[in-house]
């Protein structure tokens, strides 16, 4: 089975992806009014718990942290395939990550904004938010640079603006092409604006190349610390469950888990909506639940790694939390999060399911739902059962308030989503036609070897 | 702040914070609390909320656990097999420790609270965003969050209620996050009216509102520095020292008459609190 079929013209390709511009299936219209709706439940949230006080979100003292923080670092997680896709993958010339990188990086972009909204909606006073910055101010007021809060606003800030400049850079060509190809109006202004005058000559591809590829190895690190700082929000601190030395390398697995399966579940719902079956194929598909299988595994393991460190440990609290995680309220959601997050991927690791599109759809959001089980579990249980007695008959659940901003945020992903793919070219175009003509000489190359060792044979 | 601070110990500079504070010069306010003649009749609890300007927040909040109580009296039930009313509850009065190191402190993303010279755990409300990392790391979870606008839409203080509120104290708005403060108000108002006359505070000029109030004197406070205060005897007498994590009485093999213990001492929070530990039998 090949990647991508090497008899492709390279005008059908622009033909074929600006057609996704233009007219995709009804399906699309319906996913993207459905997401405005779903982004307004969020809305109407927010501005009945701007008004009312956090208290409407059902939190209270001591369980001061709740679902916001859990899908804060859930959607910070899903940011993080983009960049294995497009600068990991790069660097490591693996070439079948080209029609499906494009996608990938956008969803890192927006996964991060709306990371970005539940930092906001999760503070007591969101319209003080900017004292969190280090603006300069005439009373020399700083934040606190020994918090990992601030780490994190600083390491979000910049991941977001580097990951927006990679997306664009690698979009030059591609606008280019759209400036040229498609008919006057607000969008051929949009298009000529950001190709920056691209002409496509051998000087500007020599810099286009190298901007990429410093772009990328600047993002990589970037991505590896964002999660990072995400986990110390928890390993810094003292709480029992959270002080696990183990967790920056715990939380980057989980976030490239579920990036992976995100990546799979909109491969799917692109390649129908937008009448992409020739480029995104099903062998790329297969890679990418290879990559998703193994990642999960590498999680698991993680996860197996924290749990015998907490359980072979002297440290009663922690147990005690571990314990309640499995026993305690919350036992339906941890037992959730290990059967979502570890024993469902095994279907990845039969063949005859790796192509299997309604199997892929189904598994990839139930892995989902795993690794959002999974930072809730890390999150909550905590406060339930801290190291406090006076904490361990407070029960708590969280709020219609917040089970509708949780729900509203993919609203609000899938919308700006599904309008970046409808604005900008979701597949890029130049790389897959430089994945074809790579493929097509390779190949060549292969049988004329092939030739001259049955020539010698015959001699 | 510069870079300066930065590359320098940043910790020193964040506890002599303004620059010409000296740590615990000439005060360091500390309590300690007898568990022995504590009756847990919640008198500290409710004299918290008179001078503190506490909202207090209804039935169905409370329940939610909302409520407000700076000052907490816990209770707890020995396992000794014996049931309520043969077996009486063992209190707890539980309020913001004042640790020296304190957790909520290094975390908070826009530095709004802070350890003062004096040995505070200070909370500037004006400068918290609501992010309540602090609650979240506070060990003792004796922080608590201004979950609904109590002043205006909850209306808390009705009318001529108003009336009652301590003009010391501001209003705390939603999404702020509060907790015991030693009586801060009272502290400063002592430390300006002593300063004129040049000297500085005598053990007993300044008293908390909940130590006032206590029937039965379980509670003590004062200046930690002063060797003639009360709280410092106490703490002298059981051996408790502020800057160790473990106490003379730990270290004793098979038991000790020592009384005094910090709580969660083995976080090093270093907290200003000193507990006696109950001797007696319970109430009932």
């Amino acid at each position: 089975m090949k990647d991508i079929n090497e008899d492709i013209a390279w005008a059908k390709i622009n033909t074929d992806v600006l057609r996704s511009l233009e007219s995709p299936r009804k399906l699309y219209w319906v996913i993207v009014f459905g997401a405005l709706a779903v982004f307004s439940v969020a809305v109407g949230c927010e501005v009945y718990q701007y008004n009312m006080g956090m208290g409407v979100a059902n939190m209270d003292n001591p369980h001061v942290w709740g679902l916001y923080i859990a899908t804060f670092i859930f959607w910070i997680g899903m940011s993080h395939s983009g960049t294995l896709l497009s600068a990991i993958l790069h660097l490591m010339h693996a070439d079948w990550r080209k029609p499906i990188y494009r996608f990938a990086e956008a969803m890192t972009t927006f996964s991060l904004m709306t990371a970005g909204l539940f930092v906001m909606v999760h503070l007591g006073r969101l319209w003080q938010f900017y004292y969190s910055l280090p603006y300069p101010n005439d009373r020399s007021l700083w934040p606190n640079f020994q918090s990992p809060l601030l780490w994190d606003a600083m390491a979000i800030f910049t991941y977001l603006s580097s990951s927006v400049i990679f997306l664009f850079v690698g979009m030059i060509p591609d606008l280019a092409i759209c400036r040229d190809h498609l008919h006057a109006g607000w969008r051929k202004k949009l298009y000529t604006v950001l190709a920056l005058g691209w002409e496509g000559t051998d000087r500007q591809w020599r810099n286009f190349r190298v901007t990429y590829l410093t772009i990328a190895c600047f993002l990589i690190p970037l991505a590896v610390s964002v999660h990072s700082i995400v986990a110390s929000d928890f390993a810094m601190s003292q709480q029992p469950g959270w002080h696990v030395t183990s967790f920056p390398p715990y939380f980057v697995a989980g976030a490239l888990y579920s990036g992976c399966a995100a990546i799979i579940t909109l491969f799917i719902i692109l390649r129908y909506t937008f009448k992409f079956e020739e480029y995104m194929t099903l062998a790329i598909l297969k890679k990418t639940v290879r990559l998703t299988f193994a990642i999960a595994m590498v999680w698991t393991y993680l996860n197996a790694v924290e749990f015998a460190s907490v359980w072979y440990s002297h440290d009663i609290a922690s147990k005690e939390v571990l314990i309640q995680k499995a026993t305690g309220p919350y036992a339906i959601a941890w037992w959730g999060m290990i059967f979502c997050g570890s024993v469902v991927p095994l279907i990845l690791a039969f063949k005859r399911f790796q192509t299997n599109i309604p199997v892929l759809l189904v598994t990839s959001l139930l892995l989902n739902l795993g690794m959002w089980l999974e930072r809730w579990m890390i999150v909550a249980p905590t406060f339930s059962h801290g190291i406090y007695p006076w904490t361990w008959d407070h029960d708590q659940w969280p709020s219609w308030v917040q089970w509708g901003m949780v729900f509203g945020s993919f609203g609000w992903f899938t919308l700006l989503f599904m309008v970046f793919c409808k604005v900008f070219p979701s597949v890029s175009m130049y790389e897959v036609k430089e994945m074809v003509y790579h493929r097509t000489l390779a190949s060549k190359k292969l049988e004329d070897s092939g030739m001259q060792e049955s020539g010698k044979g015959a001699h | 702040m510069s870079v300066t601070n930065l590359l320098e110990n940043w910790a020193e500079f964040r506890h002599t914070h303004p620059v010409d504070d000296v740590p615990h010069d000439p005060y360091k306010w500390a309590m300690s609390i007898d568990m022995d003649t504590c009756t847990g009749c919640n008198a500290c609890s409710v004299a918290c909320y008179a001078e503190n300007n506490l909202p207090v927040v209804g039935k169905d909040r409370y329940e939610h656990g909302q409520a407000m109580h700076w000052m907490r009296i816990e209770r707890y039930w020995p396992e000794d097999g014996r049931e309520f009313p043969d077996q009486g509850a063992q209190f707890l009065p539980m309020m913001c420790q004042q640790c020296e190191a304190a957790p909520c402190e290094t975390v908070c993303p826009v530095g709004a609270t802070n350890h003062t010279a004096d040995g505070l755990n200070s909370q500037a409300y004006n400068r918290c965003i609501g992010s309540r990392y602090c609650s979240a790391n506070c060990p003792f979870k004796v922080r608590y969050f201004n979950w609904y606008d109590y002043p205006t839409t909850e209306n808390v203080w009705p009318a001529e209620m108003t009336m009652q509120l301590n003009p010391d104290i501001t209003l705390r708005g939603k999404g702020v996050m509060e907790k015991c403060t030693f009586c801060v108000q009272r502290i400063r108002a002592g430390e300006r009216s002593v300063k004129n006359e040049g000297r500085i505070l005598r053990d007993g000029e300044v008293q908390t509102a909940c130590q006032q109030v206590c029937p039965t004197n379980a509670i003590t406070f004062g200046n930690l520095v002063d060797p003639d205060s009360r709280v410092h005897q106490q703490w002298k007498a059981q051996r408790v020292e502020l800057t160790v994590d473990e106490q003379e009485k730990d270290k004793e093999e098979g038991g000790s008459d020592l009384r005094g213990y910090r709580i969660l001492e083995e976080l090093r929070p270093y907290p200003s609190v000193m507990y006696l530990e109950r001797v007696r039998e319970s109430a009932i």
